[in-house]
């Protein structure tokens, strides 16, 4: 057996713990660490592992409805009622570093790693969701990033059989060479399916299943909290781990169906820090101890050591601790399933995780002080200085438009705005046969069916069905020019695209993805960011049952922009309350609900727009101000009249403003292969005050939807949504889908688009761009 | 009447399958794992989507040395329906139970949408109850559904009508536009000579309730479910 290196101050700062952080670890055990141990510490009290430097903050967001049945931190992934013995579990989790690295292993991984933890809850993983964001794609690496990223998501979600059903994908320099990949899963089980990560029951004996531990992915938890530098990409290649989905997807099917047969005491998936993390975090639950022999894990290369396979990260591994006495029905579960299997320990009452290699004791440590206790810090957080110079930022310099006729097809053709169909037609988005709205509307619509849930449901043909709608949001540009606006912002949009669905928000998980938190400007945009998430979940009753933490995202030009991407479920009670964002039928009544200008915003809501950035290359104005009650009440009433029978589509304002909504609704119908569905539309705008055109049509004003009703109910609509408080009046007309054309009238002029041509610029800017 | 739904290891569209069979359709319908020596007493096998043993080979090429195909082999050749979806399609030709081959897509990249197709022989127990002059509307998602044989086999396919199905756009054109994988002649689905065996690369199953948006695959199954309650009344004359 080789020599373990001896512990010096280096070999501290090599694990990235802090001189501090190491005399805490000598106080905590009363002795020196061995190598093995330290290794063990470096990667529990990381970032990714214990939130050192963020678990303060998360303490403000919301975590409690009625519908919580499992709490965010409680587990892997929480849980919501949603009703008829039911319950959903979902999580978003980032795999930034890896996928900068290995874009296709990276990414792949990341939706390997969320499909675990939902099944490791004993859900049935039934749909996956993303959110990327790279940087400008006239970039030939960006291009590579961004291709490698998108077919390693569709390689696993597509083999597993998990239908990718929507997400969104943002394209900013920032990014360049830290692309984000959060990667969401949803599951779904009975209330009485729970199953729970802890070690419960001395004497249980401790298995192993999965494939064999090999040295890939070493500390990867320990990588994804370090800042992202050249030389730590060309050092780290080796700790992007391979996935294999069709290995995940058996050893998904074998654990339900293990967890069905009530042997089960506790398990754990084998993610970041795998087998370490997986066997304290268990104890640590559990409130008891843990003892397992290195020489019964499989192994799939000679010569491993026990800091190896501690920290080997290779995928597709789960940690089960069994009912004593019931040890053969794993062995039957897996044996049919052609999966390996070790029994390696047992749990002990002594409190410690204790890890032997052919018997001798190589670690140690206390279970619960090394999962629980890690070093909490209060980062210093001070206002970046480029916000002074955003706020100063007026519309003085900026000419109002004549003419908006090709301001429209350029912010169309602007990848953040352009349709991703060259993505999501790489996913399977159908498999499961649930889904009821594709990609390509405001969000994805699945219904739950009882062979959703994990054995099937016996309830059969008296199986209460539910409706869940997804959205997935953040436009990063905004939190940059003001995080906790944006950060609400973020939330808002959300919600308001769940509402457009017909949805009612019932939960969210955050992914925050931030830059070094030692430098105090970073921090500050961290801070105000959880402070406006945490406002805005509360405002929509969407507790958050669980997330993520991604930090040190810079490259050597500085921090991506702040990104804490937001992910929503929501509850549609009925069929009929399914709404897609086109438009439907010629003569349709075309409404604005929500004021069509915050007028009180001195930039009219230009800031920070995607029309700035565009037609005038600033990245710069304070943006729109985010009021939660308004959009609320907004949501609400949308909700309302949909479920009246009253709308026929509705989609929001976000990135390009009214004029690019409008564009949206005529050509987003998507009827199949080369064959989209377009209307027209005449709309009049000229009874609307703004006295910048630029303003009215491309300004991002929050809280405005889009909606369309048959031309009779359009009265009725209109005087609902007023009698709410909600600010409501027709804009316009649906018109014939031949000839198709937008038509826009103002105080100063009328200007025409041939739909065709508009729709042509938004389909194929991204397959145009990556051929 | 009778329906087995193979499961092998990595199988993912099995539970569309029956979900389809079962639920939609109120057939009988059991899985059967790939391990089983016979298919039982089933009237017809469905070999369903998915990526059998995760397909890290070629699409298909464990999935056909497996114990069951060796029982739906000899189902076949009495005379037993199997109709292929998607990998099910493409673990037939991998068995030889149909001709030719399924490649990597042109686009060389994996494609999910919907496409329009095209009955080009209604003469088979998987095409029969489609109305004449009735294109359907069905979603695909392969990253290998093109559809490649020899001269020889494609002048035999069409000879004997054994083309079932063609990729064609909206309007009913057979083009190349219309073409999502570069499938020889626009082949969607086949069958083989005897017309007991057929499969198709689009997703029938996943196009047979109104709530997704579709049920032009009903007609497949529903032409089956015909085809073998014939079967059935010719028998007991």
């Amino acid at each position: 057996m080789p020599t373990e290196p001896a512990i010096t101050p280096e070999l501290v700062a090599e694990h990235n713990l802090t001189p501090e952080e190491y005399e805490g670890i000598l106080e905590l055990l009363g002795r020196a660490p061995n190598y093995t141990e330290l290794g063990i510490f470096s990667v529990m009290w990381s970032e990714h592992c214990s939130y050192k430097n963020t678990r303060a903050l998360l303490k403000g967001f919301p975590t409690e409805s009625p519908r919580v049945l499992v709490a965010a931190g409680e587990e892997n992934a929480g849980i919501l009622d949603i009703g008829d013995g039911l319950a959903i579990s979902f999580k978003i989790e980032s795999h930034n570093h890896p996928s900068a690295v290995e874009p296709f292993q990276g990414a792949a991984t990341g939706v390997g790693g969320i499909i675990r933890d939902i099944f490791t809850m004993g859900a049935r993983p039934v749909c996956a969701i993303n959110s990327l964001r790279f940087g400008e794609l006239s970039n030939p690496e960006v291009r590579r990033l961004f291709r490698g990223v998108v077919s390693g998501i569709a390689h696993y979600g597509n083999c597993f059989g998990i239908p990718t059903v929507g997400g969104e994908v943002y394209f900013d320099k920032s990014y360049e060479g830290n692309p984000l990949v959060n990667a969401f899963a949803l599951g779904v089980l009975r209330h009485d399916q729970i199953a729970r990560g802890a070690a419960k029951g001395v004497g249980n004996p401790v298995f192993y299943v999965g494939p064999a531990t090999g040295r890939d992915g070493l500390a990867g938890a320990a990588f994804a909290s370090q800042d992202l530098t050249e030389e730590s990409a060309e050092i780290q290649r080796g700790a992007v781990q391979v996935g294999d989905p069709f290995m995940e997807k058996l050893c998904m099917e074998a654990c339900l169906e293990l967890l069905a047969t009530g042997a089960v005491a506790g398990i754990q998936d084998m993610g970041a820090a795998g087998l370490t993390c997986s066997t304290c975090e268990t104890a640590a639950r559990g409130g008891t101890g843990i003892e397992i022999d290195l020489a019964k894990v499989p192994q799939r290369s000679p010569g491993m050591t026990p800091y190896e396979i501690l920290l080997s990260e290779s995928q597709e591994r789960m940690l089960i601790i069994i009912e004593q006495g019931r040890e053969e029905e794993v062995k039957r579960i897996f044996d049919k399933w052609d999966l390996p299997w070790a029994e390696i320990g047992h749990v002990t009452d002594t409190g410690q995780m204790v890890v032997k290699n052919h018997g001798e004791i190589v670690v140690d440590l206390p279970a619960s002080k090394l999962a629980d206790d890690a070093p909490l810090y209060h980062r210093e957080a001070t206002e970046p200085k480029y916000l002074a110079a955003v706020r100063a930022f007026t519309l003085e310099g900026i000419d109002d438009l004549d003419d908006p006729t090709a301001a429209l097809g350029k912010l169309l053709k602007w990848p953040t705005i352009a349709s991703k169909n060259w993505v999501y037609r790489q996913y399977d988005h159908m498999v499961r046969a649930n889904t009821m709205v594709n990609p390509g509307s405001d969000a994805a619509v699945i219904r739950i069916k009882a062979d959703s849930i994990p054995g099937g449901d016996d309830r059969n043909g008296d199986f209460p069905e539910k409706l869940l709608a997804l959205a997935v949001d953040c436009n990063a540009t905004h939190v940059y020019l003001d995080p906790f606006e944006g950060a609400k912002a973020a939330v808002a949009e959300c919600a308001r695209n769940l509402a457009c669905s017909g949805a009612t928000p019932i939960g969210s998980t955050d992914n925050l993805n931030f830059g070094n938190p030692h430098n105090p400007e970073l921090f500050w945009q961290l801070k105000e960011s959880v402070r406006g998430l945490a406002e805005g979940c509360a405002a929509f009753d969407a507790p958050v049952t669980g997330g993520n933490v991604s930090l040190y995202n810079q490259n050597p030009e500085g921090a991506i922009d702040p990104t804490p991407t937001m992910a929503m479920v929501g509850i549609i009670e009925d069929a009929a309350h399914v709404t897609t964002q086109w438009f439907k039928d010629e003569g349709d009544a075309i409404i604005l609900l929500g004021e069509p200008v915050d007028t009180e915003d001195p930039l009219h809501g230009l800031g920070g727009s995607a029309f700035l950035q565009v037609l005038h290359e600033q990245k710069t104005g304070t943006p729109a101000r985010c009021n939660l009650e308004t959009e609320r009440t907004l949501g609400t009433t949308l909700l309302g009249l949909i479920q009246s029978g009253l709308v026929k589509g509705a989609h929001d304002c976000a990135e390009g403003g009214l004029a690019v909504a409008l564009a949206e609704c005529c050509f987003s119908e998507l009827e199949g292969r080369n064959t989209p569905r377009f209307t027209g539309a005449e709309i009049d705008l000229s009874e609307l005050e703004c006295d910048r055109l630029d303003a009215l049509l491309f300004g991002e004003t929050l809280g405005r939807i889009v909606i369309t009703t048959s031309e009779l109910d359009s009265v009725k609509a209109i005087e609902r949504a007023k009698l709410m408080g909600v600010p409501a009046r027709r804009i316009g007309t649906v018109s014939a889908e031949k000839g198709a054309a937008l038509k826009i009238k103002s105080t100063t002029g009328e200007w025409s688009w041939e739909v065709a041509g508009l729709h042509d610029l938004w389909w194929n800017s991204i397959d145009n761009a990556m051929a | 009447m009778k329906f087995a739904v193979l499961q092998f290891p990595g199988s993912n569209c099995d539970q569309d399958c029956v979900h389809v069979l079962r639920s939609v359709l109120g057939r009988p319908t059991e899985l059967l794992w790939h391990k089983e020596y016979s298919v039982g007493d089933a009237d017809a096998v469905f070999i369903p989507g998915g990526f059998s043993y995760g397909d890290y080979l070629r699409t298909g090429s464990i999935a056909r040395f497996s114990p069951v195909m060796g029982a739906v082999k000899e189902f076949a050749e009495n005379g037993g329906h199997v109709f292929g979806i998607c990998n099910g399609f493409q673990i037939l030709c991998e068995a030889g139970m149909l001709p030719g081959a399924l490649i990597r897509n042109r686009s060389l990249q994996f494609r999910c949408e919907h496409v329009y197709l095209q009955i080009a022989s209604r003469v088979s127990p998987f095409t029969g109850q489609i109305p004449e002059g009735k294109n359907l509307r069905l979603p695909i998602a392969h990253g290998e559904g093109n559809y490649f044989c020899d001269d020889e086999t494609l002048q035999s396919l069409e000879a004997n009508d054994q083309i079932l199905f063609q990729y064609v756009d909206a309007e009913g054109d057979l083009t190349d536009h219309a073409n999502p994988n570069g499938s020889l002649a626009n082949i969607a689905g086949i069958c083989n000579e005897k017309r007991n065996v057929a499969g198709m690369m689009p997703h029938p199953e996943r196009a047979a309730e109104a709530a997704l948006g579709g049920t032009d695959g009903r007609l497949i199954f529903e032409s089956l479910i015909a085809a073998l309650k014939t079967q059935s009344t010719l028998a007991s004359v």
